[in-house]
């Protein structure tokens, strides 16, 4: 078996055993980089030298007696964290030339675990976007066709994933950029429940859906990650100060009597091999004792409306601070002071940034604002109260995570609302704040496609341990893109 | 001819005295280098977030405890979002439609001593913006956040106000209370007391309010006044001659005495309110609430009643003595040496001579080179006759100006009063013997001419015959006037 196809657990046992040192692992995945990141652009940055470094560090914590599951253990962030002296673009020409200095707590606590960083993955400009086609540096490929998008806004730490460029990767889904992507690349994705995880040091979209989460090879690793990167963060009011349990421990929690809700909204009108594909997993649960049952949330139909009010509302308030005066993009020679925030802004952001910056002033205006913001919150509520509502039958929600496999890179590029749409699946999870996985299910047309999974609130480790048993059934996780064994 | 009347209301921006800003762990000390006093949150750096300081949650609530308010249970911080080179953020953190307090009053005291509340609307917490710096810098203009993040308290008036005068009084008695709170030092030239005017005028016995100008950012009690009788000869001259007062925000230049249009309503930026996603709803407990208020002060009104009931103070006195709490001690301290009976006299005394010389040589009275222990040294001299108030007033420049105890100066300088009436007697009958014209004038009626004859006998004693019994004796010399 090669070093890119090993489990966390594996490689940590490799390094505790000696038989390879974390300073030969990062060469490994470096060097798989560079052979194959040319025509994925699943990175925006790749920290070369850093990375050896630390996994010389690394290598010496563990010769003074540390360990740990992820001592040595190489990953990508997504660019959207703020990595103290290292680059950190979020996918924008605004920020091409900033160089954070500090580590986002979510860095820092990888770093304390002894993470080795091997780059900075591309994403879709500010985390906007579904198809990561609106990253300043390029649209990133889906490893299983290059001419097909990977998926968005983390679509490059899911395509660097399906790639085996690293063992695990970090992103941000704040209306499905960690389940989307993942879905799409055949790959695990996990998006924790608001509070979880930090914010602090993301670089914010909307403050009130962002969330950190991991995209990993298993269920598994992403509990060990998951442990790694939770709990309560002092520099983030949001953070909830709640234990954090033991993830990988509760892997194994029996399923037998596990209640699972199907969404009567998320099946209306689903395309059939997707259909078939939910009901083949579903066998699979109930073969492992569980039981379903049929679930409704009237509201559901609204979220996406609902999301692309409130998401670019609090966008259009967050990236008010990139105005060419302290950080990031400057236009050359401002007449003015009006003039050095038209052309700084003009220049600095992308079409789609744009586009929400525009409706979230919009939807934020005097005469406007009780008609969008506030209705949309109202809606928001409601969906909370009905996930709240099912939550009291059932343990867990499982559903499609994507209408469609993945999508030619173009093809829905100058329809943003076609764009939006793709979002239909994911959107619900982020303004409940509710926890939320992709696990790899199958194919449509030799595309990966992904189940969804949604529990209550703080439940990852169910959710968690429910993936892990469906992949120890299935090996739909295992499968490699051509070329990328 | 139509008269007018004036009607005003004040926002106010009290600076707390917290030790690190609202949303930051940074020092909001005044006076230090540009910028070093911004953290990567006041600069506003992508990924940092707020983290609201308790402190200054605390100092509201004390606040809104002083003034009889009600302290909101939840309340709830949004962004106020606009574009300007001192607002890092692009937008400002306050609060807007669920502020900690609202509904108190302010009781305010005339001049012509009645009594008039004022009521406050609400009181906000919100993050003060950075400074734009202009001066020394050859085109351009340079930033500095020192200030950015730095807690304010926005006291928000009813437009209860009916004159300039009443305006800073109101201004005044704030000024007196949340220095009494401790929660701002009221600096105002440093910016840490400042307030906005609004400011219209309606035809006397018209009940709806004129169109209102908002002057904003005067940082003193004298510019307030000066501002607002300007803006009201302003509109008033402004629709006697036809024409119409525009809702706009205008400036005080105090150089020029006038004001001038800022922007107007329809320029006004449209700043997009909405709750601040980084910042949960503040919870305030009635336990919370308990605690504070067991922190409060005896307040002002509480301190001039007790001074008027218990010390026999006339209201304007009592008034003056609670003004400040340093003073309130002061004076406190100077009445238990010297007895309750003597309150009155102590009053005068730190109300004139001490509050003079501390004025004179810009000295707050916490650090004044009397201390009460001296003053009431020098006062029960006069208590027991030892020495006039006249030559008292000259002790208290030796006590000003030595560390000597009163008695040291009295026995030192030969200033004892004389009080042996033979003596006085052996004075007045030289001074009428020097003096037989004006003798003359006096008994033929011009009785202005008793001073002349006191004036004399206190010359020739260098001002130590006790004066109630010079006059006395000196009555018995003369002789009524015929």
């Amino acid at each position: 078996m090669t070093l890119h196809n090993l489990s966390l657990g594996e490689l940590a046992e490799q390094l505790a055993s000696g038989r390879i040192s974390s300073v030969e692992l990062t060469r490994h995945f470096l060097a798989r980089i560079e052979r194959l990141n040319p025509a994925l652009n699943a990175l925006i940055t790749v920290t070369a030298e850093e990375a050896v470094r630390s996994a010389l560090a690394a290598d010496r914590r563990r010769a003074a007696g540390e360990s740990g599951r992820l001592l040595g253990i190489p990953l990508i962030h997504k660019d959207i964290f703020c990595t103290d002296g290292v680059r950190t673009s979020c996918g924008s020409k605004m920020l091409d030339n900033f160089v954070a200095p500090y580590d986002a707590t979510v860095v820092a606590r990888l770093k304390a675990a002894g993470a080795v960083m091997l780059g900075k993955a591309n994403m879709d400009e500010f985390a906007m976007g579904s198809s990561n086609e609106t990253s300043y540096y390029g649209a990133v490929k889906n490893p299983w066709d290059t001419a097909k998008v990977p998926g968005g806004s983390s679509g490059g730490s899911a395509a660097a994933m399906a790639a085996r460029l690293a063992p695990y990767a970090t992103g941000t889904d704040t209306g499905g950029s960690i389940r989307q992507p993942a879905a799409l690349t055949g790959v695990t994705g996990v998006k924790p429940t608001y509070g979880r995880v930090s914010r602090y040091g993301m670089v914010a979209f909307a403050s009130s859906l962002d969330q950190a989460g991991v995209f990993a090879r298993t269920a598994a690793d992403a509990a060990a990650v998951l442990q790694a990167m939770a709990g309560f963060d002092p520099l983030d009011s949001t953070s909830v100060d709640t234990p954090v349990p033991d993830y990988p421990a509760l892997l194994e929690a029996p399923l037998k009597g596990l209640k699972i809700g199907l969404l009567r909204e998320f099946f209306d009108g689903l395309e059939p091999r997707n259909a078939a594909l939910i009901r083949d997993a579903l066998q699979v649960y109930t073969s492992l004792g569980a039981t379903t049952q049929e679930v409704s949330l009237p509201h559901l139909p609204l979220s996406v409306p609902t999301y692309y009010v409130v998401a670019p509302a609090e966008a259009s308030s967050n990236l008010s601070r990139f105005d060419g005066v302290r950080f990031g993009y400057r236009c050359e020679q401002p007449k003015d002071l009006t003039d050095l925030y038209k052309r700084s802004r003009g220049e600095g952001f992308g079409p789609e940034v744009k586009r929400r910056i525009m409706t979230g002033t919009y939807v934020l205006s005097a005469g406007y604002f009780d008609a969008y913001y506030l209705k949309a919150q109202r809606v928001r509520r409601l969906i909370t109260d009905e996930f709240r509502a099912a939550f009291r039958d059932v343990d867990l929600l499982i559903g499609p995570m994507t209408p469609t496999p993945a999508f030619d890179i173009g093809a829905k590029a100058d329809d943003p609302i076609a764009m939006y749409l793709n979002d239909i699946y994911t959107v619900s999870a982020n303004l409940a704040g509710l926890p939320g996985m992709s696990l790899p299910c199958g194919f449509v047309d030799g595309l990966p496609m992904g189940l969804q999974l949604i529990g209550p609130h703080f439940s990852e480790a169910k959710l968690l341990g429910a993936a892990h048993q469906f992949q120890k059934a299935t090996d739909w996780h295992a499968r490699a893109p051509r070329g990328y064994e | 001819m139509m008269t007018w009347e004036t009607v005003i209301g004040l926002e106010i921006h009290a600076q707390l005295a917290t030790r690190s800003k609202i949303f930051s762990g940074s020092a909001t000390a005044y006076g230090a280098p540009p910028n070093s006093q911004a953290s990567l949150v006041d600069l506003a750096y992508p990924g940092v977030l707020p983290v609201l300081n308790a402190e200054a949650v605390r100092m509201a609530v004390k606040f809104g405890l002083a003034i009889g308010a009600t302290i909101a249970r939840r309340s709830i911080f949004a962004r106020k979002n606009y574009f300007y080179p001192d607002l890092p953020k692009g937008y400002q953190i306050s609060q807007y439609e669920h502020p900690v307090v609202s509904r108190g009053t302010l009781a305010v005291t005339l001049e012509d001593g009645t009594v008039k509340t004022i009521g406050v609307t609400r009181a906000h917490l919100e993050e003060d913006a950075g400074k734009s710096l202009h001066e020394g810098l050859a085109n351009a203009s340079g930033i500095d956040l020192n200030r950015a993040g730095t807690p304010l308290l926005e006291i928000v008036s009813e437009p209860d106000m009916r004159s300039a005068r009443e305006a800073v009084a109101y201004m005044k008695k704030m000024h007196t209370l949340v220095r009494y709170l401790e929660i701002c030092d009221g600096n105002m030239q440093e910016g840490s007391f400042r307030c906005d005017a609004n400011v219209s005028v309606r035809p006397r016995g018209q009940e709806k309010f004129g169109t209102r100008a908002e002057i904003k950012n005067l940082n003193s009690f004298r510019f307030v006044e000066k501002a607002i009788h300007y803006e009201v000869a302003r509109q008033i001259e402004l629709l006697e001659s036809g024409g119409k007062v525009v809702q706009e925000t205008r400036l005080y230049d105090s150089d020029k005495d006038e004001t001038r249009s800022m922007r107007s309503k329809e320029e006004a930026n449209d700043y997009r309110y909405f709750p601040d996603p980084d910042l949960l709803p503040v919870e305030i407990d009635e336990e919370f609430i308990e605690t504070v208020r067991g922190t409060l002060p005896e307040l002002p009104d509480e301190k001039a009643a007790r001074f008027a009931e218990q010390l026999g103070l006339s209201v304007y006195d009592a008034g003056v003595l609670s003004a400040s709490r340093e003073l309130g001690a002061y004076f406190e301290a100077v009445v238990a040496e010297i007895g309750a009976p003597h309150a009155k006299l102590a009053a005068n005394w730190v109300m004139g001579e001490l509050s003079s010389a501390l004025n004179r040589d810009n000295v707050e009275i916490a650090v004044s080179r009397v201390s009460p222990e001296r003053l009431s040294g020098l006062l029960a001299r006069i208590v027991d006759a030892t020495i006039s108030g006249k030559i008292a007033k000259d002790v208290f420049e030796a006590l000003w100006s030595s560390g000597k105890t009163a008695d040291d100066i009295i026995e030192a300088q030969g200033l004892k009063q004389i009080t042996d009436s033979g003596a006085i007697e052996g004075v007045i009958d030289s001074v009428i013997a020097a003096s037989p014209k004006q003798l003359a004038d006096y008994r033929a009626g011009k009785d202005k001419l008793f001073g002349f004859f006191v004036g004399q006998v206190m010359k020739a004693t260098g001002g130590k015959a006790n004066p109630a019994q010079l006059n006395d004796l000196l009555k018995a010399k003369l002789g009524g006037p015929s």
